[in-house]
């Protein structure tokens, strides 16, 4: 059976240094969501070199992959770099080793919240999903707007109509998110 | 005469309504006949929702899916975001059975109808081009654009992941260069064009500087060349640049249309129905 991550490093010290002991079991992790192709990454760094995000911060994506295959998890669910990616999916499509780099990104970002690493804005915004079925609020001069244009005051989803909304706010709480986002992030 | 159940979304309905009145007169203009389904709900949006529990993602998306095929329809969308989570829900769900008896199971415990995993999801650009076709669109244009030059945005979720979506080359397209040039006006090259908004994936609502440092990047290549308007395909793309553009403080603006209000202009439909009004670049063409 092939082992994830490094092996024969224990904590502890070594000449006087302490020494990293990597969770074997984060990029384990990630294969069972689905990231299969995390292995096949050999850092070449076309991902980084596409990256219209890391052209404007310190993220870089090919560090993050090799700290996943690495186990170097707590770096990695408390990154605010992880955060920085727009999934634009430039680097998915480029990668010469069909690492699905930014469904990686997405399922690293679910194990960071589920660590309790949510940011706030995002708590926020899932809030509003949680409580209306939609990511945005419906305000009044909006709903002038709208029948200006001569369209229904409010939009003809969810919003207009309290069964189909209970339906779907039942889903997004059977599936634990309404309760996620009431406990929102570190 | 074709049929589709039209997907809203939050962005267009909620802070650009005037995409969402261009829409559905082009489309009737066309002759295609969309259908308001009240059971749509969020997509929900991939950057926030997938990112933060892609079990939520999916059962939501599912729930859209469910909505269209109990209206007996295949949806349309006219926003990238929406695009890329139900087109990759349904290619998700369509084709892998556990997947689909995994979701089932929390829409049955919620006391929804179960998805059969046979709704297509189509993207308006694509509605345009292969169903109503270009010579059609053509009939229809009353007010040539020429010597409109036209820099597109294609966005993120439209083409990728072209795995998945099989529509067009991500780096080299030409879906919406066609559409564009169509009405006499000209698609310009620039550098970067097929580079992001930045405002995806949750980074316009976490980190909104990042966001706008991206959003600066393409419009200095918008500089290096001469364009007339920021033409999208994604109200969310959309929102980046307006709003963008004005939280930017630049010199040089450049008016932000959806392909929706564009045929809006070609087909001399009520300039008061396009919404421009609406947005914080000044739309005066």
């Amino acid at each position: 059976m092939f082992k994830y991550g490094i092996s024969g490093f224990e904590s502890g010290h070594y000449m006087g240094e302490s020494v990293y002991k990597p969770d074997n079991t984060f990029p384990q992790q990630i294969v069972e969501r689905g990231g299969t192709t995390l292995l096949r990454c050999f850092q070449c760094g076309t991902c980084t070199g596409s990256c219209p995000s890391g052209r404007q911060t310190a993220f870089r994506i090919r560090k993050l992959i090799r700290w996943a295959q690495l186990g170097i998890a707590d770096k990695v669910l408390a990154s605010e770099d992880l955060w920085m990616c727009t999934t634009c999916y430039t680097c998915q499509e480029r990668c010469p080793r069909g690492v699905e780099i930014t469904d990686i990104v997405m399922t690293m970002r679910n194990l960071a919240v589920e660590a309790g690493y949510m940011q706030e804005a995002h708590v926020r915004i899932g809030g509003f999903l949680a409580k209306t079925g939609h990511l945005l609020p419906l305000k009044e001069p909006m709903m002038k707007a709208r029948k200006s244009l001569g369209l229904d005051e409010t939009p003809p989803t969810v919003l207009a109509n309290k069964k189909n909304q209970e339906l779907v706010l039942n889903i997004i709480k059977e599936t634990g998110f309404t309760d996620l986002v009431k406990k929102g992030g570190k | 005469m074709s049929k589709y159940a039209f997907f809203l979304g939050c962005v267009m309905p909620m802070r650009y309504p005037g995409i969402e009145s261009s829409t559905r007169e082009v489309m009737k203009q066309l002759g295609v006949e969309l259908f308001d389904v009240e059971e749509f709900s969020c997509c929900p949006a991939p950057g926030v929702t997938r990112s933060l529990q892609s079990s939520t993602w999916l059962a939501v998306a599912a729930h859209n899916l469910v909505a269209a095929q109990e209206a007996g329809l295949d949806i349309m969308v006219v926003c990238n975001g929406c695009f890329g989570s139900l087109a990759e829900a349904a290619h998700m769900l369509n084709h892998d059975k556990d997947k689909l008896a995994e979701v089932n199971k929390v829409l049955k415990a919620a006391g929804s109808k179960e998805y059969k995993g046979k709704t297509n999801v189509n993207h308006f650009a694509v509605i345009l081009q292969d169903e109503i076709g270009l010579d059609a669109i053509a009939k229809r244009v009353k007010h040539k654009l020429d010597g409109m030059n036209v820099a597109i945005h294609y966005g993120c979720h439209f083409l990728k992941p072209s795995a998945v979506k099989e529509l067009d080359n991500p780096e080299t397209p030409r879906i919406l260069d066609d559409l564009v040039e169509v009405t006499g006006a000209t698609s310009v090259d620039y550098r970067h064009k097929q580079m992001c908004c930045g405002a995806g994936g949750g980074v316009r609502a976490n980190t909104p500087d990042v966001a706008l440092k991206m959003t600066e990047e393409k419009l200095n290549y918008l500089d290096e060349i001469e364009a007339d308007i920021i033409l999208d395909v994604c109200p969310f793309c959309h929102l980046q640049y307006d709003r963008g553009q004005k939280d930017l403080d630049r010199e040089t603006k450049y008016p932000v249309l959806h392909l929706s209000q564009f045929y809006g202009l070609a087909f001399e439909m009520d300039n008061k129905l396009l919404g421009f009004n609406m947005h914080d670049v000044p739309v005066d063409l």
